[in-house]
């Protein structure tokens, strides 16, 4: 490193690369109060995280390489044939257990922190919310929609009173520390990533109507929406109280073109067929089910606009090429993190769905992108060599034109 | 009230069994340890606060933290400190000591003496 003239570069920023104090989160009127040691928690956790995929984690590979698969090889007479077989390897070793129980446990402390934040002051936030959209149009909630399975069975935050939205607060204020700000000030990197990709492709492209299906709080909406302030956007969830936060943040973040809708998106007979000039789903298709997901992209199919798009971001499928075990570490949320459907949709033939709900081939896309950070305070995952199997703010666009 | 509903509920048990990677035993005691050790940082986060505050305000120098020197009465308060605090900290471990020797001389069990003071009841 050369010597800089300009004292400001001398200190230990200049050659820091952790990741930022939660004091560069970005906040907004629904934001939570979070006072000293609160953000010290948060600060810890996403050092934590880091700690964990950068000083830990290489060790279970050699682990794997060095005892858990020779073993495996030993006893089986044969090396491993699916990512299942090595994570059955896998969980007899210490250090994978060490590692595992040591991530399970900080995310569990992160819950703990987010909640307590959020919970102890969420009458207040719930009034809060309620003054910003009570009686806006934008706000259209439907007690009647059944909550599917897939989203009742294996979580639901905790509602203790009609109008809480501590679950949405707890989320917001959280992602931040899971991902070592890598999502950037409002946790919004991956929508930045994909608004930042559609103008840059095809610059003349105009929607006029964007919906993201799953959109819990809209936090990788408001970006596209502000990429396109001329666009109508709709947030479609079936969770009110994400629903009620996301539009209080919205608009107290000066965006005013989302409509927030309660609705399940395998069925949105609500609308006409092609009402919509791109649809968009972000870190979504791996919370559904082979049912609903079904439905979605049959919906999507007849929803877009002839020449619309559709945009699935998420993590990068399991190919061939992927060796086993990067599938199997790939996998630890489906085992150890309430994400059933992970491991299957990681697996399956996105691009056959695709084509069986009506789209063509030769008009599929995979793309990777990478978050879309404010880099003089965040660290950019485009330049960021550790892996963090499953977390890394780096994900692949499934996609189609129609 | 919300800070009742919060010492209710922040850590409360999401929907799904647990996993559990080590020993039960093991996984709860790295548990407790891991929260210990984030309740520590944020102490010594809070105490770098207050140093930096001090400092900005001109009360003290961060140097002069590094460089203070008790006086022989003052290191004498902070060593009693210091060796109050190991003794309640590593408590078990004194008493398992004790109980070698205790042991030797036929220690009882409480609920072996409530047999035996209502023993003829």
């Amino acid at each position: 490193m050369t010597a800089s003239a300009n004292l400001k570069n001398a200190g230990p920023a200049q050659a820091y690369d952790g990741p930022p104090d939660y004091q560069a989160v970005g906040r907004h009127a629904v934001f939570p109060q979070t006072d000293h040691d609160e953000i010290a928690r948060l600060n810890f956790l996403a050092h934590m995280n880091r700690h964990l995929s950068t000083r830990v984690m290489p060790f279970v590979k050699t682990a794997w390489e060095n005892r858990a698969e020779p073993e495996l090889v030993k006893t089986s007479g044969q090396p491993p044939r699916t990512r299942h077989d090595v994570r059955k390897a896998l969980v007899n070793d210490p250090m994978f257990a060490t590692w595992s129980a040591l991530r399970r446990m900080t995310m569990e402390q992160r819950q703990q922190a987010g909640r307590w934040t959020a919970v102890r002051q969420a009458e207040t936030l719930a009034a809060h919310t309620r003054a910003l959209t009570d009686g806006d149009p934008r706000l259209q909630l439907d007690p009647s929609l059944p909550i599917p399975r897939y989203v009742a069975a294996v979580d639901h935050h905790c509602m203790p009173f009609p109008g809480d939205v501590s679950g949405a607060v707890s989320y917001d204020h959280g992602i931040f520390a899971t991902t070592g700000g890598m999502l950037g000030r409002y946790s919004d990197g991956g929508g930045q990533a994909v608004a930042a990709w559609v103008k840059k492709t095809h610059p003349d492209f105009k929607p006029r109507r964007i919906l993201e299906i799953g959109a819990t709080l809209g936090h990788n909406l408001v970006p596209i929406a502000q990429a396109f302030p001329d666009a109508e956007v709709v947030a479609v969830d079936v969770g009110a109280p994400m629903l009620r936060y996301g539009l209080a943040r919205a608009k107290s973040m000066g965006v005013n073109n989302i409509t927030f809708v309660q609705a399940d998106g395998s069925d949105l007979s609500r609308y006409a067929d092609a009402s919509f000039d791109w649809i968009q789903t972000t870190m979504f298709l791996h919370e559904l089910s082979y049912a609903s997901m079904k439905a979605i992209f049959a919906e999507t199919h007849r929803l877009l606009k002839p020449d619309g798009f559709v945009l699935h971001v998420e993590q990068p499928q399991y190919t061939p090429e992927m060796p086993l075990f990067e599938q199997a570490m790939r996998d630890w949320d489906s085992f150890y993190n309430n994400e059933p459907f992970w491991s299957t949709l990681h697996e399956i033939d996105i691009d056959g769905w695709l084509v069986e709900a009506g789209f063509e081939r030769s008009k599929l896309m995979h793309v990777g992108v990478t978050a879309v950070v404010d880099r003089d305070l965040f660290p950019d995952a485009a330049d960021d060599d550790s892996e963090d199997y499953g977390r890394k703010a780096a994900w692949h666009i499934l996609g189609a034109r129609k | 009230m919300s800070i009742n509903l919060a010492l209710e509920t922040a850590s409360a048990k999401p929907a799904g069994k647990r996993p559990y990677f080590l020993d039960r035993e093991v996984e709860r005691v790295l548990a407790i340890t891991m929260a210990t050790v984030q309740e520590l940082a944020v102490a010594r986060q809070r105490v770098d606060t207050l140093e930096r505050l001090l400092e900005a305000k001109g009360v003290l120098t961060r140097d002069e933290i590094d460089a203070f020197r008790p006086d022989a009465d003052q290191a004498a308060e902070r060593g009693l400190w210091m060796q109050e605090y190991l003794a309640r900290v590593l408590r078990i471990v004194q008493q398992e000591g004790e109980a070698i020797a205790a042991d030797a001389r036929g220690d009882v069990r409480s609920e072996d003496v409530a047999v035996e003071i209502t023993a003829g009841a």
